[in-house]
């Protein structure tokens, strides 16, 4: 009992361990001070963003104050702004892009979730979407000129001309307007829609579809009976995500949406978004216009932070609850 | 015996025929053609990507040369020209936006991840990453011309790298992360198990072996930041010449970029500037997969091991 225990191998004590040494210890504490200084730069640069956002919109605000919202008119020479058409169109092309993106993105979810393809053809599917979202937003546009547009030509036109009556058809289609705009938003919101809603069906544990597939459920009363209802939170989530970016989104709508202050409910008809009339004018503005679209600058900010934050929630609280469950 | 009877005879008033899966029954025909609508709308959704490649290859490819890639632009009504200014501008910005964003990216999601993790500030650091994730590009553009283009008094490189930064940075963060916390918490036991300080354990261990995965997150937003038009229309503007000039570098000058080149000649009539658009995209969409391309084959190497 009284021998030392000696170690096995033939090391001296400290050559592999030891304690860290005084300096050591300081440059530990200076490099933890470092990464917590980027950690806060992080929330300072985002706070940055939107008090110098909102700084430089005030005086328009102070100016023109809620008025704005609602007036409808834009003629610089006369300092006459509104920019409820822009909101109007922005909200009006990301519903219809996000109603059609999602339609689709689900589809694929549900194809690329439940065993529908052989895996190898799963895999070319998805790696196809994950390429969509790759494809820059500008060459998206350049695209929708020179193939949507041409394409929906007579589509469009036997629409006005069968269907005119109904106010979505009122007006002949002249070339960029909200249908092309919207239809090329649908396919950059497909690829979030699909890629989320897929997380969030694959999150739904195998033993629910199983049960149902026991009950005797067909694989679309599974699919739309418990799998849909289960994964809905994270669905949504997606959804608003989609919502968020398409609401953001400004070159494809710059080049297709024609960006005339007009408000209509037509499909057909041209009109603007808050980003496509950011890029097209911030350029060239002056004065009381550089105000005012710094102001509306601050709308889309609130719009897009509001969104965003409603579905990184939803998303995030989707997945607490799947913890649940299991 | 009797059980055995009883059994048999349990089926007795069930019509097999029923059990079958037969396309005349309602439910099975509803959901027959259910997977048909879902499998026809996938192909459907593959459709404008086709579409966008063979544009891009047949309209974009006419017209790629060695002068397209190497000439400035053409004036109106001029034949020939190119882009080289462009793609110069464009991978200057990209680098400009990286040297920004990635160590501010790396550094502070190896607080999130390693140093103070459960901490009240790296809830809030996590969620203004998915704010700024979510924040539209023309903003961060809004924000750079705010801040660098009225502070230095003109449209310039810089300030166009600033924009992007700021759209690089929450991918570079969150995918870092992520990476962090995926290295095997043995190895950082077995660190800290021989006297190693936070610090020593993030540079020698944690790092090294999160790389690849760090590595992707700074692919992809490079990407992202090399497609992004927006932010750069009132930073960097446009320029038809080259950054060098009479063998300065002047940087504090608007920039051309291809994003934006593509987006100022798919408005004008002339079928030079048309064609030469289609080329710029074709090369654009070539620098954007590449990034992509090696961002998903370092991600698929750290699965392997």
């Amino acid at each position: 009992m009284g021998t030392p225990t000696t170690i096995p191998f033939a090391v001296a004590p400290g050559a592999i361990s030891r304690p860290p040494t005084a300096s050591e210890r300081a440059i530990d504490r200076i490099a933890r001070m470092v990464t917590l200084a980027f950690a806060w730069s992080v929330i300072g640069l985002v706070t940055y963003i939107v008090l110098k956002i909102a700084w430089t919109a005030r005086p328009a605000v102070a100016r023109f104050g809620s008025d704005l919202l609602t007036a409808t008119t834009w003629d610089t020479n006369r300092d006459l702004f509104g920019l409820l058409p822009a909101i109007w169109g922005t909200l009006y092309s990301s519903i219809i892009g996000v109603a059609v993106g999602t339609f689709f993105g689900l589809a694929i979810a549900i194809v690329l979730s439940q065993d529908f393809l052989p895996r190898s053809l799963e895999t070319v599917l998805k790696n196809f979407i994950e390429l969509l979202a790759a494809i820059p937003s500008v060459v998206y546009g350049l695209w929708g000129i020179f193939v949507v547009i041409p394409a929906l030509r007579p589509l469009a036109a036997w629409c006005f001309d069968h269907l005119g009556w109904i106010p979505v058809f009122g007006t002949p289609f002249r070339g960029p307007g909200l249908l092309p705009a919207s239809l090329v938003l649908a396919i950059m919101v497909l690829p979030t829609v699909s890629a989320l809603s897929r997380e969030a069906l694959v999150a739904v544990p195998n033993k629910l579809k199983e049960a149902a597939y026991g009950l005797g459920a067909t694989r679309w009363e599974a699919i739309l009976g418990v799998l849909m209802p289960t994964a809905m939170t994270g669905i949504f989530g997606s959804i608003m995500l989609g919502f968020g970016r398409a609401l953001g989104e400004t070159m494809a709508l710059a080049m297709l949406v024609g960006n005339s202050n007009t408000l209509s409910v037509s499909l057909f008809s041209p009109a603007t978004t808050l980003a496509a009339l950011l890029a097209l004018n911030f350029p060239e503005a002056k004065g009381a216009e550089a105000q005012v679209l710094m102001y509306a600058a601050l709308v889309l900010l609130t719009i897009t932070l509001a969104v965003n934050v409603i579905g990184t929630a939803v998303v995030t609280r989707a997945s607490i609850k799947m913890r649940g469950i299991r | 015996m009797s059980a055995d009877v009883e059994l048999s005879h349990a089926f007795d008033d069930i019509d097999l025929g029923k059990l079958e899966t037969s396309l005349r029954s309602p439910r099975t025909l509803l959901s027959a053609l259910l997977s048909a609508t879902a499998l026809l709308a996938s192909l459907v959704a593959c459709v404008p990507l086709v579409s966008v490649v063979s544009m891009l290859v047949i309209r974009g490819g006419q017209r790629l040369s060695w002068e397209a890639l190497t000439a400035t632009p053409p004036a109106a009504f001029t034949s020939g020209g190119g882009f080289g200014n462009a793609i110069l501008g464009t991978l200057m910005m990209v680098g400009i936006a990286a040297a920004l964003s990635v160590p501010c990216g790396i550094l502070a999601a190896a607080y999130l991840a390693l140093l103070g993790p459960e901490t009240w500030t790296s809830s809030a650091v996590r969620f203004a990453a998915k704010v700024l994730t979510g924040l539209p590009s023309v903003l961060a553009g809004v924000f750079a011309y705010a801040a660098v283009v009225l502070a230095t008094g003109g449209f310039s490189a810089p300030a166009g790298g600033v924009a992007l930064a700021v759209l690089m940075l929450p991918t570079v963060l969150l995918t870092a992360e992520e990476a962090i916390r995926m290295v095997p918490t043995r190895m950082k036991e077995a660190a800290i198990g021989m006297g190693t300080t936070d610090s020593q354990l993030l540079w020698r261990i944690v790092l090294p072996t999160a790389m690849p995965g760090i590595l992707t997150g700074v692919m992809l937003a490079v990407a992202r930041a090399a497609g992004e038009t927006a932010p750069l229309l009132f930073t960097a503007l446009f320029s038809s010449y080259w950054l060098v000039n009479n063998g300065q570098v002047q940087l504090m000058r608007p920039t051309a970029s291809l994003a934006v080149l593509i987006y100022n000649f798919s408005a004008m009539p002339f079928p030079n500037q048309l064609s030469l658009a289609w080329a710029a995209s074709l090369v654009l969409v070539v620098i954007v997969l590449t990034f992509n391309i090696a961002g998903q084959f370092l991600s698929r190497n750290r699965h392997r091991q």
